[in-house]
C-alpha cells in the first residue's frame, strides 16, 4: 500500500481493509511514539471540520510526526484566488503526505493525480470519506469480534448519507444482511440495492425503527436533516420517528452496539448514552488508531 | 445543395468521403463540435430537419475527402447513438458502419454535478461508461452519474 492514495473506499481491497484494521489494533495496544519522527504531514482543510482534522493531527502527533496546514480556506492563499492545482503543487514540496478536505466533489482524486505525494481524502463534499468507513469497520470488528455474517440496521437519511453508502460498499464484502430504516423520501438509492442484488446479499426496507430490531448486531444511526425534505410537512411528520430511545433497546442482542458517525443532533436520545450498548464515543476514539494505521501503511513504515 | 428526388429530400452525392446519417436533428451542432468540423477545410454539406421515421427529424452530414478512425467517430455516439456511416469511394458506398459508445469518455462531456471539481477548476473531464444503451457516464472525479438526457458537450 506504500504511496497508494486513499481517495475512495473502493480504492482498497478487502485484504487491504483487514491489514489496516489489524495495524490499528496494533497501535491501540502498543503506541509507537517515534514512528513518524522525521515525517511531515500536511492537513489541508478547505472547509472546516474540526473533529476530523483533530483526529488526523492527533494520529500524526502521537506517532511523533509533525503537522503543517490550514483549518479553513479563509486563512490560506486559496482566498487570494490560487487554484487548487497550484496549492497542491506547492504543498507537495513541503510534506510526505497530504490529508485534505474540500467542499467540492472529486477534489481529492484530482489532487492525487497532480502529485507523487500520497493523498488521503478526509471528505470531498457529499462524495467520499474513506477513513470514516475504515473506523466504522474497526468499531464493528472490535465489538463483534468478526466482520462476517452480521446484521446491520442503517437508520435515518439513507439517500444522501455518504457514510452509509460507503459502509454498505465495504461491508457488502463480508456477507452482511442489511435492514434499511428510513422515511420514504430518504430511502437507500436503487443503485446500492442493485449492487446488493448482484452480490446475492439480503436486505429489507422498513419505516419502523423498532421492527425486527432484536436481530440487529449493529444499529448505525445517521442524522435526518430538514433541508433534505422537499415537503416540510413530511419532515415534521417523520422527524420523531427516527430518534433512538433507550427503551427501544430492550430485547436487543447482548453484543448489539449503536454506532453514529457524529456529530449527532437529536437522533439518539441522551438516555441512550449510559447504556453499555452505546458505542459512538469510543467509535470516535477508534478513528485515531485507524488513521495512524492508514498513515503508517501509506508511508511504507508498516 | 438539397435536391428534391422521388419526393424525398436528399443531400447531393459526393465522390469520396464520409456520410454521417441518422443524426437526431437537435444533435447536429453537437456532432459538428465533437468532430471539430468547423476546423476542417474540406467541402462539407449539411442537411437538417429531414423527415425520419425513426428519429422524427434527422440531420445528415456529407464530408468530402474526409475519413475518421473509429475512436474519433465513436465519440458522437454520446449524442447520436443511432448514427450510421457510409464510406464513399468513387460515388459508391464501400463500407457501412454504426457508431459504438466507447468504454471511456475523455474531454467531451460535462459532468452534470454542479459541485464536481471539473465544473469549478480547469480539468479535462473523464468518465467511465457504465451503460451504453441508455448512455450513463460515471465521473472519474466526483463518482456521480450523468445520464443521456443531461449530457452536455464541453
Ligand atoms: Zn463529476
Amino acid at each position: 500500500m506504500k504511496n497508494k492514495s486513499l481517495v475512495s473506499i473502493t480504492d482498497y481491497t478487502k485484504d487491504e481493509y483487514l491489514r489496516i484494521l489489524s495495524l490499528a489494533d496494533e497501535f491501540e495496544k502498543k503506541p509507537d511514539p517515534s514512528l513518524l519522527r522525521d515525517k511531515v504531514v500536511a492537513t489541508l482543510f478547505f472547509e472546516p471540520s474540526t473533529r476530523t482534522r483533530l483526529s488526523f493531527e492527533s494520529a500524526v502527533l502521537k506517532l511523533g510526526g509533525r503537522v503543517i496546514g490550514f483549518s479553513d480556506s479563509s486563512s490560506s492563499s486559496v482566498t487570494k484566488g490560487e487554484t487548487l492545482y497550484d496549492t497542491i503543487k506547492i504543498v507537495s514540496n513541503y510534506c510526505d503526505l497530504i490529508v485534505m478536505r474540500h467542499p467540492l466533489e472529486g477534489t481529492a482524486r484530482f489532487a492525487s493525480e497532480l502529485t507523487n505525494i500520497p493523498v488521503i481524502n478526509a471528505g470531498d463534499g457529499a462524495n467520499q470519506h474513506p477513513t470514516q468507513t475504515l473506523l466504522d469497520l474497526y468499531s464493528i470488528l472490535k465489538t463483534q469480534g468478526t466482520l462476517d455474517n452480521l446484521t446491520i440496521f442503517m437508520v435515518g437519511d439513507l439517500k444522501y448519507g455518504r457514510t452509509v453508502h460507503s459502509l454498505l460498499m465495504a461491508m457488502s464484502q463480508f456477507k452482511t444482511t442489511f435492514h434499511f430504516v428510513s422515511p420514504d423520501e430518504l430511502k437507500m438509492p436503487d443503485e446500492y440495492k442493485y449492487y446488493l442484488n448482484c452480490l446475492g446479499l439480503k436486505y429489507t426496507e422498513q419505516k419502523d425503527l423498532t421492527a425486527n430490531i432484536a436481530g440487529a448486531d449493529i444499529i448505525y444511526m445517521t442524522r435526518v436533516q430538514k433541508e433534505r425534505f422537499s415537503d416540510p410537512i413530511e419532515y415534521e411528520r417523520t422527524k420523531n420517528a427516527y430518534i433512538l430511545k433507550n427503551k427501544m433497546l430492550e430485547g436487543t442482542k447482548e453484543n448489539m452496539r449503536v454506532l453514529h458517525p457524529l456529530p449527532r443532533v437529536n437522533e439518539i436520545d441522551l438516555d441512550v448514552d449510559a447504556n453499555p450498548k452505546a458505542y459512538y464515543f469510543t467509535q470516535a476514539l477508534n478513528g485515531v488508531f485507524v488513521r495512524q494505521a492508514i498513515i503508517a501503511s501509506i508511508l511504507g513504515l508498516k | 445543395m438539397l435536391h428534391k428526388k422521388d419526393n424525398k429530400l436528399e443531400v447531393s452525392a459526393i465522390e469520396n468521403g464520409t456520410v454521417i446519417d441518422h443524426i437526431p436533428a437537435k444533435a447536429l451542432f453537437k456532432v459538428i463540435s465533437i468532430l471539430s468540423l468547423d476546423k476542417i477545410d474540406k467541402q462539407i454539406t449539411f442537411g437538417t430537419n429531414l423527415d425520419s421515421k425513426k428519429l422524427g427529424k434527422k440531420a445528415i452530414i456529407k464530408l468530402s475527402d474526409t475519413f475518421f478512425i473509429d475512436k474519433e467517430i465513436n465519440k458522437i455516439a454520446l449524442v447520436a447513438p443511432q448514427a450510421k456511416l457510409n464510406i464513399i469511394r468513387n460515388y459508391s458506398v464501400v463500407e457501412k458502419k454504426v457508431v459504438e459508445v466507447p468504454d471511456e469518455i475523455i474531454g467531451i462531456a460535462k459532468c452534470m454535478n454542479p459541485k464536481c471539481i471539473t465544473n469549478n477548476e480547469r480539468i479535462t473531464t473523464r468518465f467511465s461508461v457504465v451503460s451504453k444503451r441508455e448512455v450513463r457516464l460515471k465521473c472519474h472525479y466526483c463518482e456521480k452519474i450523468t445520464d443521456q438526457e443531461h449530457i452536455e458537450i464541453v
